[in-house]
């Protein structure tokens, strides 16, 4: 025992370091399989009960070795690559999808302490690399040397920049309320019961993020850059194998980020009426992954021009004002309440 | 006082909108938790009343008194009005007469009388049907002056060459009317098999839907 302290004791702080963020990385890879296994399986199952038939059900008992068999399959599919693609970008685009989502998880505030790396600008670090994806997929679509990709890179890059923008202007608006980026600061600004929450407060801003959350996931309603009826698959339509399965992947951790966020954001974290803990974050996460599934297999999917006029004509706008509001309530609230003598507040 | 109108109105809309979303998601997740309208094909089969109207392919229709035989005349009337040429029907041959009836007749023909050979049985020898080429437009149905012509309701077909498909109604129409006879005979017998599957209101097995 004695020795093994002294083992620790002895590593340089940097080692330790590494060490841990490799810890950490091995976590966050084995949540996101998890993750992305259950999320097909749901996501199957949420599209057979919606259409009212069971869905998967034939392999293992309710169909739950359904999506580790899709696994399996897409491992070991063939990896084709078509002619007259550009190599480089072609296979540099899938591995640059997802290893931004890894990094994406690091500053996720599971609980007090199960937090991959507790930075003070965890927000900033989220939207930052989160932007890595568009790039991602107008290479996928600009390197595959086919129509459909390079329309749904198009599709992509402008839905995502024009998404990212209410995104950021409805965290903002958290943010400047509890004056940090960090989200265990954001969390802990919260109390456990649901009216201690900041969607209370900022009924708004949860609104415009939920929209584009949707829009920056590349999800139904906004799915457009996959676009399976009309793009057979948008950006990735070239890609087989594990270059699509890094793709799917990379979308599916990408929803659990988004909706992770939410929570921490909104919805208390990992706070909860009872017992606070890491329970209460999944939960709620996982109730907003269940609700994308849901509204994915409730709404057709809208035009483009439609969606673009959404985000530029109503999320921005109404994001500026809400952002404006909070400045002037940060304002003044405490002046009135002081003028009338119950502050403290705010 | 118009434009106020006009903001109301488009507030309205606005609201009439997003209030479209929720109903939307209410009704998805309504279905989401209502009873499955698909049912699990190997194991069950979807209920009887629901195949009534489905258009298998033909097969013949028993006389009242004795359903193995067909109503049918072989009046080849089905054959021409078929358009893709699936059924081919052979006449029965007239019965060879026994070497009495032959003398018989001889001898009335010798009498200078008009004797009557015997009459070939009017039901076919054999009725082939190739559902591989039919397209179930009913003209055969339509036709057959006899009513011997119908739709199965044959839901689940399968096979594994083509020629499963080449059908002798005749014989299938001797197999249907001996189920239903030893139907007939244990009305209240009940299969194992029957009581696994119960689909809806009815309930019907692979087996039952196929006889």
């Amino acid at each position: 025992m004695q020795e093994i302290c002294t083992f620790f004791e002895n590593i340089p702080p940097l080692a330790l370091d590494v060490l841990w963020l490799v810890a950490v990385l091995i976590l966050v890879i084995a949540y996101i399989t998890v993750c992305a296994l259950l999320l097909v399986y749901l996501e199957r199952k949420v599209a057979g009960f919606v259409q009212r038939r069971p869905g998967p059900y034939e392999v293992g008992p309710y169909g739950i070795l359904q999506s580790a068999c899709d696994a399996v399959k897409l491992v070991v599919k063939q990896i084709i690559k078509p002619a007259h693609v550009d190599p480089g970008l072609y296979f540099l685009a899938p591995i640059l999808s997802f290893f931004p989502v890894l990094l994406l998880f690091l500053p996720l505030p599971f609980s007090r302490l199960l937090t991959g790396m507790n930075v003070n600008l965890g927000i900033l670090l989220v939207l930052a690399f989160s932007g890595i994806n568009v790039i991602a997929v107008l290479l996928a679509g600009v390197s595959s040397n086919n129509k459909f990709g390079l329309l749904g890179a198009a599709r992509g890059v402008s839905q995502s920049v024009a998404y990212e923008i209410p995104l950021l202007l409805s965290t903002l608006a958290i943010a400047m309320m509890t004056g940090s980026l960090s989200f265990t600061e954001i969390v802990e600004g919260q109390g456990g019961w649901p009216w201690q929450w900041n969607i209370i407060l900022q009924p708004v801003a949860f609104v415009i993020f939920i929209f584009s959350m949707f829009g920056e996931t590349n999800r139904l309603p906004f799915d457009l850059p996959e676009g399976e009826s009309e793009l057979t698959g948008g950006f990735h339509t070239e890609y087989s194998g594990m270059g699509f399965g890094l793709f799917f992947l990379a979308e599916y951790a990408n929803m659990v980020v988004v909706c992770s966020i939410a929570t921490a954001l909104f919805l208390g974290g990992y706070k909860g009426p009872f017992l606070d803990g890491p329970w209460w974050f999944l939960a709620k996460s996982w109730t907003l992954l269940f609700f994308m599934l849901w509204v994915r297999f409730t709404y057709p999917r809208i035009r483009f021009d439609q969606m673009l006029n959404l985000n530029w004509k109503w999320l921005l706008p109404l994001g500026v004002l809400n952002l404006l509001a909070t400045a002037f309530a940060m304002k003044f609230f405490p002046v009135v309440a002081n003028f009338f003598g119950f502050g403290g507040a705010a | 006082m118009k434009c106020l109108m006009n903001v109301v109105l488009y507030v309205t809309d606005i609201a009439k909108g997003l209030w479209s979303l929720v109903v939307g998601l209410a009704i998805t997740g309504r279905y989401a938790l209502s009873r499955h309208k698909t049912v699990r094909y190997p194991f069950a089969v979807v209920a009887k009343e629901n195949t009534e109207t489905f258009r298998g392919p033909i097969e013949l229709v028993g006389l009242p008194k004795d359903p193995s035989t067909p109503k049918c005349i072989s009046c080849m009337l089905c054959v021409q009005a078929c358009p893709s040429n699936c059924i081919s029907v052979k006449k029965q041959a007239a019965p060879k007469m026994t070497p009495e009836q032959q003398k018989a007749f001889d001898e009335a023909v010798a009498r200078g009388e008009n004797p009557k050979k015997p009459a070939a049985p009017r039901n076919p020898a054999e009725y082939h049907y190739d559902f591989t080429y039919c397209s179930l437009c009913a003209c055969c149905v339509e036709a057959c002056p006899v009513n011997s012509i119908r739709f199965s309701h044959e839901l689940y077909l399968a096979g594994t060459r083509r020629e499963d498909f080449n059908m002798d109604l005749l014989a299938r129409l001797k197999r249907t009317a001996a189920k239903d006879a030893q139907k007939a005979a244990k009305p209240a017998a009940t299969d194992p098999a029957t009581t696994t599957a119960a689909v809806g209101a009815g309930k019907a097995t692979a087996e039952e839907a196929t006889a």
